[in-house]
């Protein structure tokens, strides 16, 4: 169980820095994403699974979408759509 | 007395002087230089002459953008160092804290005093919910869950004044084209479509679980709207804003919020009235572990998963197209 915790909070703080460090932002929020499922283990470990279920819900779901919305608002990604219309 | 060297020009001393003054060029004559264009007259002198002052203008640029370059290098060095040293010191200062706190689960310590303890030992008689976490915060502390709810209103409202595409604009002008992409929708996705057949009903139906058994099992209103809304956002996202606005449009999210926060207001408020000044309350605790019981707690359940879902679900199509 120790080595699980160990190997839950180092994949965490691998996360953290990858996230800042990566150059690609899509890279990064699925990076964001993957600490918050990580994050929602880690609750779930210290008993309290209120969080872990508010946690997987908001911080591994909504909130890379939104990530995701905004980054194809400022088109930062490049959607099957708009590469048909180029081609065209 | 000496007499004045006729040659002086070209003596040593003349020299020495001259180089001690900052007159003296070393590779004077040494060097071979580029003389210019000879015999350059009439469009061509001017030609010359533009040229000359061109390269005037560029060596202007260049001393220009060397001062810049230093200012910014120097900026740059200086930015470097802080951020290190900011972010060293949130650490030092993270960690230190973190190392000062209570341990775990010390019988001992400061946080575990008579409200903790009331909460354990009293909670499942007072507000008759199995989970003392729900019966915690909807009972004990629900005025602050009011308060969580109403920021999370106010929150979509802010979100609405600073997303919202207008729709007394000319609806084919470029600015409302590009924040609309509905153009796009729905793009019909075979894969997307059956995985979201098979999986919304399921996010739905787990979603309306989790805020039902909100005081029997862990979860409540919070955790399960969130799963609702992201139920909700899948479906949106497979089969686009046509389906979706027949039983989600912006009436219908605005009178679920509102009835919702109002009904929350006045239960609590009943309850908070009867209960501070020892009235006769109708609102009985029921049998603890039914799932009709423990007073008012399933239905400010309700309400706060009904806010939190269509919160979430109004943020993605604020996102999406700026309007619910």
């Amino acid at each position: 169980m120790i080595t699980l915790r160990v190997v839950l909070l180092a994949f965490l703080i691998i996360c953290a820095i990858a996230v800042s460090f990566s150059k690609d932002l899509l890279v990064s929020v699925v990076i964001y994403t993957a600490f918050g499922l990580i994050m929602s283990i880690c609750w779930l470990l210290l008993q309290s699974p209120d969080l872990a279920i508010t946690e997987a819900a908001v911080g591994a779901g909504v909130t890379g979408i939104l990530f995701f919305v905004t980054l194809k608002k400022i088109h930062s990604i490049h959607t099957t759509a708009e590469e048909e219309k180029e081609d065209e | 007395m000496s007499r004045p060297n006729p040659n002086y020009e070209n003596s040593f001393w003349d020299h020495f002087s001259k180089w001690l003054k900052g007159e003296y060029d070393p590779f004077k004559g040494r060097l071979e230089t580029k003389t210019a264009d000879e015999a350059v007259s009439g469009d061509e002198k001017v030609r010359d002459v533009d040229l000359r002052l061109a390269d005037i203008g560029k060596y202007h640029v260049d001393m220009y953008e060397e001062g810049i370059n230093r200012y910014v290098g120097r900026y740059r060095k200086l930015y470097r160092f802080l951020s290190v040293f900011i972010v060293l010191f949130f650490i030092g200062l993270l960690l230190w804290t973190v190392s000062a706190l209570p341990g775990y689960g010390n019988p001992h310590e400061p946080e575990n005093n008579i409200v903790a303890e009331r909460y354990i030992e009293k909670g499942l008689k007072e507000t008759g919910a199995v989970n003392i976490v729900t019966g915690m915060i909807l009972d004990y502390r629900a005025f602050d869950t009011f308060g969580e709810s109403c920021v999370l209103f106010a929150a979509s409202c802010c979100v609405l004044f600073l997303l919202r595409v207008d729709k007394d604009d000319d609806p084919h002008s470029a600015a409302v084209e590009e924040m609309n992409d509905r153009h796009y929708e729905p793009r019909n996705d075979a894969i997307l479509q059956k995985a979201a057949n098979f999986l919304v009903p399921l996010i739905i139906i787990f979603g309306i679980y989790v805020v039902l058994n909100g005081h029997l099992s862990p979860g409540g209103g919070f955790s399960g709207g969130a799963i609702i809304g992201s139920g909700l956002i899948l479906y949106l996202t497979a089969y686009g804003f046509e389906k979706t606005q027949r039983f989600m449009n912006e009436k219908v999210v605005k009178a679920l919020t509102v009835c919702a926060l109002l009904f929350y207001c006045f239960a609590k408020s009943y309850s908070f009235y009867t209960g501070a000044n020892h009235l006769e309350s109708f609102i009985s605790t029921g049998t603890p572990g039914d799932i009709l019981s423990a007073g008012l707690i399933v239905y400010l359940n309700i309400c706060v998963g009904i806010v939190v879902a269509c919160t979430m679900y109004s943020f993605y199509t604020l996102f999406r197209k700026g309007g619910i």
